[in-house]
This record gives C-alpha cells, sequence and structure tokens, in this order.
C-alpha cells in the first residue's frame, strides 16, 4: 500500500531524513517510532505530498506521491502534528469544506459527516466554533478531517499529543478500529503507543532507520533479559563475589554511595526469577537492603542500544 | 472546478467571520460618501461663481459639465481609498494560512496551486465588488438629477477602472501576502508598495525622459486616470489585466518554491 524507497530529504545543509526505505501492508498499522527531530514529520509530509523529497521515491495506493499528485492525495488522510484548523468555522462548515476540497462526491457529504463525527466522538459539536472546542476536541475534529474523504491510507503524526490519558485511550481505540479497512501510519514518540496499536514498528533516529519489526520481537529481542535494581547499605566490595555465583546472572554495577546508600544494577538472562534468591544473599551476608525492582526496558535505553549498535557495526 | 468553488465560497465566508471585513466596508462606506459630498458640493459652489461672473462681465458662462466633474474627482477619490482599505483585505490570505498551519492541508489535498490561487483572488474580487457596489448610489443619484442626463458609458468606463484597479492591487497583495507569515507585516509592505505605485505617477509628471516615460507607463494611477474621465483605452485594460496575471502567477512561484526549497 505503501512503498518508501530510498527517500532522502535535506533542508539546506542539515539532512532530515537518509535514504529511508520501507514497506507497509494494506490494512496493516505501522508505527513510527522516534525522539523528536528524528526525521518523523519529515518522512509523513513527503508521504502526504507536503512537500517533495530531495531523493528517492514514495508510493501511496499505487501512485507516486510527486508524479501523480492530485490521485496519491485523494487517497490519503493526513493529520499534521497541530491540526490544521480554521478556527473560526463551526466543525460542520470545516467538515464538509475539507471534504469539497479532498473531493467527496456530493451526495456522500452528509452521510460521511454523520459517520466520522460519530467515530470521532463529534455527536453534538457540529454547530460549535472550533476555537471554542478543548484542546481534545480539536484534535478529534483533526481526526476527523483526515478520515471524512474514506481515504485507504491514513498518516497521523502524533495523534495522541496532548491529549488527557482518557482521550489518549479512546484515539487509540479509534486508530486500532481503523486498521483493516485502512492502512494507517502513525508517529508516536511513546513506546507503549507503538506496543498497543501497532502491529509493526519502525524505530527512526537522526534521519535513519534503525529497526523494523513487530513490537513483541522488538521488546524481546532488545530486552534480551532484565535487569534488577538494589539499593543497599553494606560493603559493597564483596558484592560481586557474593552475587555472581548466582546462575542466570550476567553482570553487576555498582553505583556510587548517596549518603551511604548504594544503587547496584544486575543484569540476567532473565529466564529465571531471581529476585527472591538475590534478596537473601543480600540480606543474610549482613547488607541493609532499602528497595529491590525490575527495571523493564524504556524506550530511551532501547534507543541508546539501537543507536549505539548502529555506531559499532 | 468544484475544488475552486470550495476555496472561494469559503475564503469569502471567512471574510466576513472577522471583523476585519465589516471595518473596511464600514470606513470605506463612510469615507466614500463623505467626499462624495464633498467634491458635489465643491462643483455646484463652483459653477455658480462661474455663473455670477459671467452675468457681471456680460458674458455668456462657460460650460462645466458637472457630472463629469464630480465622478471624475469621485473616482479618483475612489482610488485613494482602495489604497488604504485594500492591504487589510489581503494582509491575512495566506499568511494567516501558513501562520495556523492549515497550508498543510491545502497542500496535501488534491487541488492544484491554480484552484486554490484562482479561488482565493475570486472571493476577493467579490469582496471588492461588495465594496464598490453602494457607491452605485451616489452615481444614480448624480445620473438622474443631472439635467439634461449625462451619458451612462462614462460612469460604466469609471467602475470598470475601479473594478481593474482594485483587482490588480488585490493581485499584489495576495503575492506579499504569500511571502511572510506574519500579516502585520504583510500588510505594512502591501500598503508601502502600493504608496510607491501612487508616488510613480507624481515622480513620472516630473519631466519626459524615457526614464519618466518608462515610469508613467508603470505607474497604476496613469492607466487610472482615462478610465476616471470616462474614456476607454485597451491599453489600461491590458496593463490591468497583466498586472493581475502576474501578482497571481509570482504567488503560484512563491507557494510552490518552498515545496522544493525545504
Amino acid at each position: 500500500m505503501i512503498q518508501v524507497e530510498h527517500l532522502s530529504k535535506r533542508f539546506g545543509p542539515a539532512t532530515a531524513i537518509d535514504d529511508v526505505n520501507f514497506e507497509v501492508r494494506q490494512g496493516e498499522i505501522l508505527g513510527f517510532l522516534g525522539p523528536n527531530g528524528a526525521g518523523k514529520t519529515t518522512t509523513m509530509r513527503i508521504l502526504a505530498g507536503f512537500f517533495p523529497p530531495t531523493a528517492g521515491r514514495a508510493v501511496v495506493a499505487g501512485f507516486d506521491v510527486f508524479e501523480k499528485p492530485l490521485e496519491a492525495k485523494r487517497r490519503v488522510g493526513y493529520m499534521p502534528e497541530q491540526p490544521p484548523l480554521y478556527t473560526e468555522m463551526t466543525v460542520d462548515s470545516y467538515l464538509r469544506f475539507v471534504s469539497r476540497i479532498k473531493g467527496l462526491a456530493k451526495d456522500r457529504i452528509d452521510d460521511r459527516l454523520k459517520r466520522v463525527k460519530e467515530l470521532c466522538g463529534l455527536e453534538g459539536t457540529g454547530e460549535r466554533l472550533i476555537k471554542h472546542l478543548s484542546k481534545g476536541y480539536k484534535q478529534r475534529v483533526g481526526l476527523a478531517q483526515a478520515l471524512i474523504h474514506e481515504p485507504e491510507v491514513l498518516i497521523l503524526d502524533e495523534p495522541t499529543v496532548g491529549l488527557d490519558p482518557k482521550q489518549i485511550i479512546e484515539v487509540r481505540d479509534l486508530i486500532k478500529g481503523l486498521g483493516g479497512d485502512h492502512t494507517v501510519i502513525l508517529s508516536t514518540h511513546i513506546l507503549p503507543e507503538v506496543s498497543m496499536t501497532c502491529e509493526r514498528v519502525v524505530i527512526i533516529n537522526r534521519g535513519k532507520i534503525v529497526a523494523v519489526d513487530t513490537p513483541e520481537n522488538l521488546t524481546n529481542q532488545l530486552q534480551g533479559g532484565a535487569r534488577i535494581e538494589l539499593e543497599l547499605r553494606g560493603p559493597v566490595d564483596s558484592l560481586q563475589s557474593l552475587l555472581t555465583p548466582i546462575p542466570h546472572v550476567k553482570g553487576i554495577v555498582v553505583g556510587a554511595p548517596h549518603e551511604g546508600h548504594h544503587s547496584v544494577a544486575i543484569e540476567t538472562d532473565g529466564t529465571q526469577e531471581v529476585r527472591h534468591i538475590i534478596a537473601r544473599k543480600v540480606i543474610e551476608s549482613g547488607f541493609e537492603l532499602y528497595q529491590l525492582k525490575t527495571q523493564s526496558m524504556s524506550l530511551e535505553d532501547i534507543f541508546l542500544q539501537l543507536t549505539t549498535k548502529e555506531e559499532a557495526a | 472546478m468544484r475544488n475552486y468553488l470550495a476555496i472561494a465560497h469559503k475564503e469569502f465566508e471567512t471574510l466576513f467571520v472577522g471583523p476585519i471585513a465589516y471595518v473596511v466596508l464600514a470606513a470605506f462606506f463612510f469615507i466614500s460618501g463623505l467626499f462624495f459630498y464633498i467634491i458635489l458640493t465643491n462643483i455646484i459652489e463652483q459653477v455658480m461663481q462661474i455663473a455670477m461672473q459671467s452675468q457681471q462681465f456680460g458674458a455668456p458662462p462657460r460650460p462645466i459639465d458637472v457630472p463629469a466633474e464630480v465622478m471624475r474627482s469621485f473616482f479618483g477619490i475612489l482610488s485613494t481609498i482602495m489604497l488604504f482599505v485594500l492591504p487589510m483585505i489581503t494582509m491575512g490570505v495566506i499568511a494567516e494560512e501558513k501562520k495556523r498551519g492549515t497550508i498543510e492541508l491545502l497542500f496535501t489535498s488534491p487541488i492544484t496551486t491554480a484552484q486554490l490561487l484562482l479561488g482565493k483572488f475570486t472571493a476577493l474580487v467579490l469582496f471588492l465588488l461588495v465594496m464598490l457596489a453602494p457607491t452605485v448610489l451616489n452615481s444614480v443619484i448624480l445620473y438622474f438629477f443631472s439635467d439634461p442626463r449625462p451619458k451612462l458609458a462614462p460612469f460604466l468606463i469609471g467602475y470598470l477602472g475601479a473594478f481593474l484597479l482594485g483587482s490588480s492591487l488585490l493581485a499584489v497583495g495576495i503575492f506579499i501576502s504569500s511571502l511572510t507569515e506574519n500579516q502585520i507585516v504583510s500588510a505594512v509592505i502591501t500598503f508601502a508598495l502600493f504608496l510607491s505605485l501612487w508616488v510613480l505617477d507624481a515622480m513620472a509628471r516630473a519631466g519626459s525622459s524615457l526614464q519618466n516615460e518608462v515610469m508613467r507607463y508603470l505607474s497604476v494611477l496613469n492607466h487610472y486616470e482615462d478610465f476616471a474621465r470616462g474614456i476607454f483605452d485597451t491599453q489600461h485594460l491590458v496593463f490591468y489585466v497583466s498586472m493581475i496575471v502576474l501578482g497571481l502567477f509570482f504567488t503560484s512561484l512563491s507557494l510552490e518554491s518552498p515545496k522544493w526549497r525545504q
């Protein structure tokens, strides 16, 4: 449904994206994950036809975005990071205007208007001015705008940014419901969002793709073990010899003391539960144990791991 | 066609959502009405003076075409008022789209730059017509109360001139608006540019060298004068139409350039 081949975009001397390749299958929800400034928005803007790439090509729904722009744009719904709203219009008149310039057939407009308002939870707001709506509702109007002309492909740039937790869940459910009928690309910098909504993830960093996989594979492969953190007091020099013999423990890092408390990070291979063994050993050896917790891998860790891997390779 | 109409319709509606259009219209009606009154009373006074003088000296009065004189001055004033108010109408046309990010919606919709631009231009031209329409009332009064009835053609030609001048100013204003994100900057530059086009006329009058000839040709007012006098000359029509086409053409270049440059 979407093919991106050797896509590059430079803004003057700065390279926003560099040789990006990926593919999205029909009905798939693809997550575009990366820190701010990684090139997510640039890639999405190219796909939506906002500006052309410096090199490479993008094909959406069978049409090259820059050779057949009108055909491609007709089939794409795009929601920029900042919803493009005419705030002095009412929700209905705005959506009608969008449906007209997106080329929706005249006799379908009323029908679609009703449908997207239901879908996006905008019932009863039709006559209200957009400027009087809350941020969450404005975001929904932005989403409705992208959906109104029944596009085959949806490109959503950070659709949940600035929403409250309840709204975030609603928008995620909405997007999940769109998969199957629509092909969706959504960008985010929140990892759980990706694992909750997307079937596949593209991780992008500094304009380059670092990984493409399912969220499950990615987390498993990257985590490859669990990390246990301890906070304790006592003669830490003996910790190495004390804990290394425990099966499944791979490494121990002792941090500098803070008011006499040391934080200790223990890497395990993650196949077996070892926390109770560690706790017993530590206490039996006379340490004062204040805290013991497993640290799940955060997005930052994954990035660190992926980007350092990339550079080493 | 549908896209073009959708843009034009929305743009025209948007003009009347904010206060600017109403303020501009009110100011225009008030000032143009006031000047019409002043011009009319002045000229009538002049005529009376001339009549009195001729009675004193026993010579037949020099004939004055009052309606033509009034309309000439009135159309002159209309052009000056347009210079002041039209930048306020064009300032936001594209600058505001850029600032609000709605340009992203327009650029990612299946519409061409030409449809977008012509749609916006049409809406502004309609606004210009709405603005000029009530002044027709002045002309109607002048037409029906003059004895003998003046010819109709000069009135129509004068309005054609005002319409062409206004439209070409709008086209230039749209171009300036496409260069910035800031409405105020857009309005100030547009106004400065219009004013220089006016001054060009005064400068051109200063001499008759080639330089002055060129300036006279470029001056928007010089081409307007004949229209105001009720004289129709195709060279002026060509001038204004090419100004409109150029203005819109440069706007389309400026709109498409960020797509390539950024």
